[in-house]
């Protein structure tokens, strides 16, 4: 439970707001970049879910969680490394690596795609208040676009690609702060290099599965 | 009763121990001493399998130890007790769950029977009103002594404290020093100590190891600690200027 509370309920928050900023921004750029007649003005509402769902939500906001949770759960287990607290599991009979990893890997799986879930409805609500608002998009254009030519597989994909960028986050942040060697200074690289690895097999996930499941 | 026979080990070709044999008895305070960077730590977890041994035994009474395998190790690990020199309490956890957290690893008690057997064991090391403090809001001697309640909370049979007294003054050591000696001679512990400090060698030096460069060169106890003929040994004790006049005056 307090896994659920530490890496998914404080995520809320930043998710929240950075969706939120997202889904605006991507509707202006939309707005500024397709004004010529031609284009329907729905198609603003459409790009802006599309864009949201099937890159956003999950790409990006791995790439945020793995900047927050990430180097949260290596620098906590990492310094449970130097202060010698799992030497004391160990020394108890308890496998330290399933005690302390197994929850979080359980926490991240299964939170991660509500995050995902949230972050579509709330980057798309961002979207149709800065198109609306700025007189961009009206109301009724944005709502007809986010429908239209609407793939109910995108949402799957998002969430699926979630589920992959979660157990990276957590696997590879764990390892770091688990094999953690020396002091405070360790600690602080190995969250580093928790972030920095992390991001960059999301990256490389990214494409595989994008390809697998959109080709 | 603790074994040790001709332990060797190192790390990358540097051996730390070197062919170490030693036995340590139930009821006594064991002391290892040496110099910081001797081996002393690297024994010391050898002993309870947090390190691989290159070669030699160690034998916990009739069972030996390092060619256990994981789940027989366990066994013998419910045993053990462990003080370490940050006394190792779980950040997250307050004192009361510290203390708790072996009790619900092992046993399958009652929250009210483990209640009861955690404040016996903070009474016992005279931490009161304080069951719901976390790690972070008590004194370096406090945490010691939670360290030790959660050490003795599954009443082992094994007791092994890593410089029990790193950090504390001399008089909160000494009441460190004391606690142990008395849980020790009460559970009838073989209990095994990793310490540099001389006034604990002096307080509670019932039997003392003093390894240097990774070899044990001298064993004894207190009593006879001063009139060692190892020079290696009299280098360590007689170290500060204090101690070499009295040596001295002594002599004289």
């Amino acid at each position: 439970m307090r896994e659920f509370i530490f890496l998914g309920l404080n995520s809320i928050g930043i998710i929240a707001i950075i969706s939120f900023f997202m889904g605006a921004v991507i509707t202006l750029q939309t707005a500024y970049n397709t004004e010529n007649p031609i284009y329907p003005k729905y198609l603003i509402g459409l790009g802006c879910r599309d864009s949201i769902i099937l890159e956003f939500s999950s790409t990006v906001s791995a790439l945020i969680l793995a900047g927050k949770v990430g180097s949260n759960i290596a620098s906590e287990i990492g310094t449970m490394r130097v202060t010698e607290q799992i030497d004391a599991l160990e020394i108890m009979g308890v496998n330290s690596a399933s005690y302390l990893i197994l929850p979080k890997l359980v926490a991240t799986l299964i939170f991660n795609p509500f995050l995902t879930l949230m972050s579509i409805i709330i980057g798309i609500f961002g979207g149709w208040t800065a198109g609306t608002f700025l007189g961009v998009i009206t109301s009724e254009d944005f709502i007809y676009g986010i429908q239209y030519a609407f793939i109910p597989f995108y949402i799957t994909y998002s969430l699926i690609k979630m589920v992959f960028f979660a157990f990276i986050i957590t696997s590879v942040s764990a390892f770091q702060g688990y094999y953690v060697d020396g002091g405070s200074l360790e600690v602080g690289r190995a969250s580093t290099k928790a972030v920095v690895f992390s991001s960059v097999l999301i990256l490389l996930f990214n494409v595989i599965l994008t390809q697998l499941l959109l080709s | 009763m603790i074994r040790i026979n001709n332990l060797s080990k190192s790390f990358s070709g540097h051996q730390v121990l070197k062919d170490i044999s030693v036995v340590f008895e139930p009821g006594i305070t064991n002391l290892i001493i040496g110099q910081s960077g001797s081996g002393k730590t690297v024994l010391l977890k050898s002993i309870v399998g947090l390190h691989d041994v290159d070669e030699g035994e160690i034998w916990y009474g009739d069972v030996l130890f390092n060619k256990l395998n994981f789940i027989d190790k366990k066994e013998i690990r419910k045993e053990i007790g462990m003080l370490f020199q940050g006394s190792a309490l779980f950040d997250s956890l307050t004192v009361e769950q510290n203390v708790r957290f072996p009790l619900d690893m092992f046993t399958d008690h009652g929250l009210e029977e483990k209640t009861e057997r955690v404040n016996f064991c903070l009474n016992r090391v005279n931490i009161k009103n304080s069951n719901l403090l976390y790690p972070a809001e008590l004194s370096g001697g406090m945490r010691k002594r939670v360290a030790i309640a959660r050490a003795i909370s599954l009443n082992p049979k094994y007791l092994f404290c890593d410089e029990p007294n790193s950090g504390l003054d001399p008089l909160t050591a000494i009441v460190i020093d004391a606690l142990i000696k008395e849980l020790t001679e009460e559970y009838n512990m073989t209990t095994i100590i990793n310490t540099h400090d001389m006034n604990s060698v002096m307080e509670i030096g019932e039997k003392i190891l003093f390894i240097s460069d990774g070899l044990k060169c001298w064993e004894g106890n207190k009593n006879e600690i001063l009139n060692s003929d190892c020079e290696k040994l009299n280098d360590f004790v007689f170290a500060n200027s204090f101690a070499k006049k009295l040596r001295d005056s002594i002599q004289a």
